[in-house]
C-alpha cells in the first residue's frame, strides 16, 4: 500500500457517449517511471487529467501519493507536478517571476518562494534568463521553465503529459536526464508520449492504452517478448514489391506477415532459427524479388505498439 | 522529498493569498501586454471625444447639457465593455493551459476566479477615472455634490465586477480567446445601446423602449446620471444594485460550476 505512488482502480471516464477510459487499473511503485502510451484519444490525458484532480472520474478509484484524487483533491494536489503537453507559463511574465508567483500558490511564503525560483533556475540552467519575458524564451527553454515551475513545490509524483511533444533532440535528451535524476532522487513518473523510445529508454514499467482500456502492461522487454521474440525482417530493393514478397514468404511461421512502411519491408514472427534466413531468401528468388536487406531481429516496441493498438484509432483526434 | 516543512494555510488565508497573487497577475498581464492597457487606456478616451464631437451637436437632449448627459453613460459603457477583455483573458488562461497548471496546484480554486473578477475592478477603476478626466476637460461637471459623484462612481464599479462574470462565464465557455472575446463584444454592444446611454428612452420607438427599460445598463446610467447631475436617483439606485445582486447571484455560480467542468 504504501510503496505505491499510483494506484487506479476500475477508472472510467465518458464524455457524453464517447467512453474515454473503460475501467482502467494502474499500480505504480514510489520511485519509478511508469510509461502510458497510447495513439491519440486512446485516453491517456483523461487519465492523467483525473490522476492530477482536474477531472473527476465518473466510476472506480483512484490514489496518488496515497490521498484519493476525489475526496482529498487538496492534499493531492499539495504532492504533485504537472507538466502537459503546453508549455503551461506566463509569457508576460519573467522566468523568475513565473517560479516565485508557483511558490506563492505553493504557499511558501515570499522568501521561501524566491529562494526556490533561485534553486530552480539554477537547476534548470534558466538563471542567465530569468529576468527575460519567457515570450521571449526559445521552445526549449520555455518547456525548462514548465518543468521548473511544476517541481516548485518538491513533488514526489510528477506527471509528464507528453512533456516532449515538438522539442528537438537535444532538448529532448535534456528532458531524458532530468528526469532521470528526478527519479534518482526518489520522485515517481507516470509519463505519457507518443515517441515510444522515450518509454523504451525511461520507464521501468509501460501500459499500453487503446480506447480507453489497458491492453498491455509489463517491462519493455516483457512486452517485446510477448510479441514473438524474434522476428525476421526482409527489404525488398523495390518497396512495391512488398506485398509479393509477403505472400512469397507466408507459411514460413505461424504468424501472417506484415508489410510496414514506403520501404515495403516484410517483417514476421519466426522461431530463433538461423535456417529460416536462407530458406526466406531462397523463397524471394523464386518469386523473382530482388532483396535489398535481411535481418533476424528482437521486435521493436513500435511494432508491439502497432500490434497491439486498433490501426484505425491512430491518427485520429 | 515532501513539503511538509511547510506548514498549510486556513482556508481563509490561503483564498485571500491566493485572491491578491492572482490579482497581480492579471495587472501584470494588463500592463505589460500593449494591446491589454490600450483597451483599458485608449478606449474610455475614445468614446467621450468621438460622442462629444460627433454626435454632440446632432444630438438634443432638453433641459441639460449633451457632456454632462453622456458622461455617466460612457462610464457605464466603460465596465460593460470589460467583459469581452475578462472573456478574452480566461478563455486565453484556458487554451494556454496556464488554468491547469493552477488548478493542478494547492490553489484555493475560488481565488483563481476571484483573482480575475477583482482585477476587473481595478482595471475598471482605472478606465473610469479616465473617462472622468478627458470628460472634465471637456466640459463635463458634478452638479449635484462630490458625495453623490462618489456613489455614483462606487455603483458603477460594482456593477462592473457583476458584469466579469459573464466574461469569465463566456471565457470559460468559449475555448477560443479570440471567439471570446468577440462573444464578449457582441454581448455588450447591444446591451450598451439598447439603454439610456446615448439618448433618452423616450425617443426610442415603443418595442425597444419596453427593452431599454428593462436593462440593467439603463439602470446603472439612470442612477449615475441622477446622482452626478442631480434629481430623484432612489429608484434608479435601488434597480441597480439589485440588478448587481442578481446578476453576482447567478454569474459567479454558474461560473463556478463551468470552472469545475472546464476541460480542453
Amino acid at each position: 500500500m504504501t510503496d505505491l505512488a499510483i494506484s487506479v482502480r476500475g477508472l472510467t471516464k465518458n464524455y457524453g457517449r464517447i467512453k474515454a477510459l473503460r475501467g482502467i487499473d494502474l499500480e505504480v511503485p514510489t520511485g519509478t517511471v511508469f510509461g502510458l502510451l497510447g495513439p491519440n484519444g486512446a485516453g491517456k490525458t483523461t487519465a492523467v487529467r483525473i490522476l492530477a484532480t482536474l477531472l473527476a472520474p465518473d466510476a472506480g478509484s483512484a490514489e496518488v501519493a496515497g490521498y484519493d484524487v476525489v475526496r482529498q483533491g487538496g492534499r493531492v494536489r499539495e504532492r504533485i507536478g504537472l507538466t502537459g503537453q503546453y508549455a503551461a507559463v506566463d509569457g508576460f511574465a519573467t522566468g523568475r517571476e513565473n517560479l516565485v508567483q508557483a511558490g506563492l500558490l505553493h504557499h511558501l511564503g515570499h522568501d521561501r518562494a524566491r529562494r526556490r525560483a533561485d534553486e530552480l533556475l539554477e537547476m534548470f540552467a534558466l538563471i542567465d534568463i530569468a529576468r527575460r519575458r519567457a515570450d521571449t524564451y526559445s521552445g526549449g527553454q520555455r518547456r525548462r521553465l514548465d518543468v521548473a515551475a511544476s517541481l516548485v513545490g518538491r513533488p514526489p509524483v510528477l506527471f509528464l503529459d507528453e512533456a516532449t511533444a515538438g522539442l528537438d533532440p537535444r532538448a529532448r535528451l535534456a528532458m531524458w536526464d532530468l528526469t532521470r535524476n528526478l527519479v534518482r532522487e526518489g520522485t515517481t513518473v507516470l509519463l505519457t508520449t507518443q515517441y515510444l523510445d522515450e518509454a523504451d529508454e525511461l520507464a521501468d514499467r509501460i501500459a499500453v492504452l487503446d480506447r480507453g482500456r489497458i491492453v498491455a502492461e509489463g517491462t519493455s522487454e516483457e512486452l517485446k517478448t510477448r510479441m514473438g521474440g524474434t522476428r525476421l525482417r526482409l527489404r525488398p530493393a523495390t518497396p512495391t514489391d512488398g506485398p509479393k514478397l509477403a505472400a512469397a514468404v507466408a507459411g514460413l511461421a505461424d504468424a501472417e506477415p506484415q508489410v510496414s512502411d514506403e520501404a515495403g519491408e516484410v517483417s514476421l514472427p519466426v522461431p530463433a532459427d538461423p535456417t529460416l534466413v536462407a530458406e526466406a531468401l531462397r523463397r524471394a528468388v523464386a518469386a523473382n524479388v530482388p532483396i535489398a536487406d535481411v535481418a533476424l531481429t528482437r521486435p521493436t516496441l513500435d511494432e508491439v505498439f502497432l500490434a497491439l493498438t486498433d490501426s484505425e484509432g491512430v491518427g485520429h483526434d | 522529498m515532501t513539503d511538509d516543512a511547510v506548514p498549510r494555510p486556513s482556508a481563509l488565508t490561503a483564498l485571500v493569498g491566493d485572491t491578491w497573487v492572482m490579482t497581480r497577475r492579471n495587472l501584470r498581464r494588463q500592463f505589460r501586454i500593449p494591446s491589454q492597457l490600450v483597451y483599458t487606456t485608449a478606449l474610455p478616451v475614445m468614446w467621450v471625444l468621438l460622442f462629444v464631437y460627433v454626435f454632440g451637436g446632432a444630438i438634443q437632449v432638453p433641459g441639460v447639457k449633451y457632456i454632462d448627459f453622456l458622461l455617466p453613460g460612457i462610464l457605464v459603457l466603460t465596465v460593460a465593455f470589460g467583459i469581452a477583455n475578462t472573456a478574452l483573458g480566461l478563455s486565453d488562461d484556458l487554451a494556454s493551459g496556464v488554468l491547469d497548471r493552477f488548478r493542478s496546484q494547492p490553489v484555493s480554486r475560488p481565488a483563481l476566479l476571484l483573482g480575475r473578477a477583482l482585477f476587473d475592478s481595478i482595471r475598471n477603476v482605472i478606465a473610469l477615472l479616465i473617462a472622468l478626466g478627458v470628460g472634465f476637460a471637456v466640459g463635463f461637471r458634478f452638479h449635484n455634490g462630490l458625495p453623490a459623484a462618489l456613489a455614483a462612481f462606487g455603483l458603477t464599479v460594482a456593477l462592473g465586477f457583476a458584469l466579469s462574470w459573464f466574461g469569465v462565464l463566456l471565457g470559460l465557455a468559449i475555448p477560443d480567446p479570440e471567439a471570446a472575446q468577440t462573444a464578449g463584444t457582441l454581448l455588450a454592444i447591444p446591451v450598451i445601446f439598447a439603454s439610456s446611454t446615448f439618448v433618452p428612452v423616450q425617443s426610442m420607438p415603443g418595442w425597444l423602449q419596453a427593452v431599454a427599460s428593462n436593462n440593467p445598463v439603463t439602470h446603472a446610467v439612470d442612477a449615475a446620471r441622477a446622482l452626478m447631475l442631480g434629481g430623484p436617483a432612489t429608484t434608479a439606485v435601488l434597480s441597480t444594485l439589485a440588478w448587481t445582486v442578481g446578476i453576482v447571484l447567478v454569474g459567479l455560480p454558474a461560473a463556478v460550476v463551468r470552472y469545475r467542468r472546464a476541460a480542453h
